[in-house]
């Protein structure tokens, strides 16, 4: 790791203040930034510290609101009772996202902003491989290589890659907004939009940029709607804990005589942001709650899914994972 | 106001109970100070990304990656590391006598970060039953693959009435 200056923000608007220059980076827990340091993923002169900001911690209830400051960790958002109760699917996917001594560094504000698990990517320097997120123009070596992990919505042949945050895609789900301070003050961010396929990106000519949040913006925390209904966090992965997700579906339901009175389904791991699969949203209310019913309704919103050569099981394993986590949320199981 | 970005940080925190200043270059991973400039190497380097759990201790009471914090990071807090755990007389701390008890590790690499893990996981209430112990330890890897032993140990030491006490810093600081 390159050493670099170190400083304390007393504020975050002195934060942001500091990443005009684009050579300062935040720190807040740090358990991303310190392996991108050491694997050449980041570099940067400066460091600056946000996590002694009192201003942006805690959790509160705030009308029909919860709000959950940025530095809040992993571990605080999913063990908190305002969180399990009104955004269960949320405190679950922060539970089994990493290991608990990783939770307690690892915040809801960096975690959105992790990047792909991709191993071509995550090569330590000098990249023995082309990868277009590290070396923009030398081409995707997972495309011709192997791929199974990798997307299969929304990709292009300069990248495949996926998103791996597990609260991102509980984030989307349940409408949260990301609450943004920049350089010309702040604004709020639909979490739904936060991330970007790479067809998105490229549509509007930045095509590695991964989110729609400012180089010199700093997430200060989120709102997320209260509503009635249950909800769930279905993390299918290759062994039972501490491990990043094949794919992943968060859900809420609410019933009215055992039909589906309205749902809301996101994906994870499926493609470079968290994937709401809005047609089915539509189609569910009126729906049994029942494998048999949803299955067909779940694999209609998903008909424009676009495996690779290796990875068309995640679409069959994406499938049963939304069926699971709306059957968890409804109470069926 | 313009921040100053120093090259080199003095930080004050406490060590296993007992005050301590040091000036480091802001690179420097609690994990690494504690080696190679403070000496305790209980605390290991196994994989230094956060995947493994040897490098396991205590800040503020909770458990945390040494390779995945700076010393920086550290400036007020309390960090007990395995050497903190037993008494001053030697007397071993409760989790330490469980592991020995239940035979909970083979090799012995892991279990420094293994028993500041599970020091944490009873404190925090998680050590319950067989499937909560293994869910709140899998940041832990043992290659030896104790982790029946471990999670017995966990167990036992969460039953036994020692460990009802404080654990942490706040015993350190006795």
């Amino acid at each position: 790791m390159r050493d670099f200056g170190y400083a304390r923000a007393g504020t975050a608007e002195a934060a942001v203040e500091t990443l005009a220059g684009r050579q300062t980076v935040v720190i807040a827990g740090g358990t991303e930034l310190l392996n991108w340091f050491r694997l050449g993923i980041a570099a940067a002169d400066r460091v600056v510290d946000i996590g002694g900001l009192d201003e942006l911690r805690g959790i509160a209830r705030d009308g029909d609101e919860l709000r959950i400051g940025a530095l809040a960790t992993l571990n605080e958002v999913g063990e908190h009772p305002l969180v399990t109760q009104a955004a269960g699917a949320l405190a679950s996917a922060c539970l089994q996202a990493a290991s608990a001594q990783v939770r307690n560094r690892a915040t809801i504000g960096g975690n959105v902003l992790q990047r792909t698990r991709c191993p071509y990517f995550r090569a330590e320097e000098p990249l023995p491989w082309p990868c277009n997120k590290r070396d923009p123009g030398s081409g995707c070596t997972s495309l011709a290589g192997r791929h199974e992990r990798q997307a299969i919505f929304g990709w292009t042949r300069d990248c495949v890659a996926v998103q791996p945050s597990d609260p991102a895609v509980a984030l989307a789900m349940l409408d949260a907004r990301a609450d943004v301070l920049g350089p010309a003050g702040a604004r709020t961010i639909p979490m739904r939009e936060f991330h970007l396929t790479q067809r998105e990106a490229a549509a509007a000519g930045q095509p590695m940029r991964e989110t729609r949040l400012g180089p010199d913006e700093l997430i200060t925390g989120y709102r997320l709607p209260v509503s009635p209904g249950g909800q769930a966090y279905v993390k299918v992965r290759e062994r039972a804990s501490y491990e990043y997700a094949i794919v992943s579906a968060a859900a809420a339901v609410r019933l009215s005589q055992n039909r589906i009175a309205a749902a809301r389904v996101a994906l994870g791991s499926v493609a470079q942001r968290p994937w709401r699969l809005a047609a089915a949203e539509a189609e569910l209310p009126g729906t049994p709650l029942t494998r048999e019913a949803l299955t067909p309704v779940i694999e209609r919103a998903m008909a424009d899914a676009a495996p690779l050569p290796q990875n068309g099981f995640k679409v069959t394993m994406a499938r049963n994972a939304a069926v699971r986590a709306l059957l968890a949320a409804g109470g069926a199981s | 106001m313009t921040l100053d970005f120093a090259r080199r940080v003095e930080v004050t925190l406490r060590l296993n109970g007992r005050p301590r200043t040091t000036v480091v270059s802001p690179r420097t991973t609690l994990l690494d100070w504690l080696r190679d400039d403070v000496g305790l190497t209980g605390a290991k380097k196994g994989c230094n990304e956060g995947a493994c759990g040897t490098c396991t201790v205590l800040v503020d009471g909770r458990r945390m990656n040494g390779c995945l914090t700076l010393v920086v990071q550290c400036e007020g807090r309390a960090v007990t590391t395995v050497e903190g755990l037993a008494a001053d007389g030697g007397e071993l701390h409760p989790v330490q006598q469980a592991f020995a008890d239940h035979d909970a590790f083979q090799c012995g690499y892991c279990t420094p970060g293994q028993l500041m893990s599970a020091v944490a996981c009873i404190a925090e209430g998680h050590a319950t039953d067989d499937a909560s112990v293994r869910e709140w330890m899998s940041g832990n890897i043992c290659r030896c693959s104790a982790y029946p032993q471990i999670t017995a140990a966990v167990l036992a030491a969460a039953r036994g009435p020692a460990v009802d006490g404080p654990v942490g810093d706040d015993r350190a600081d006795r």
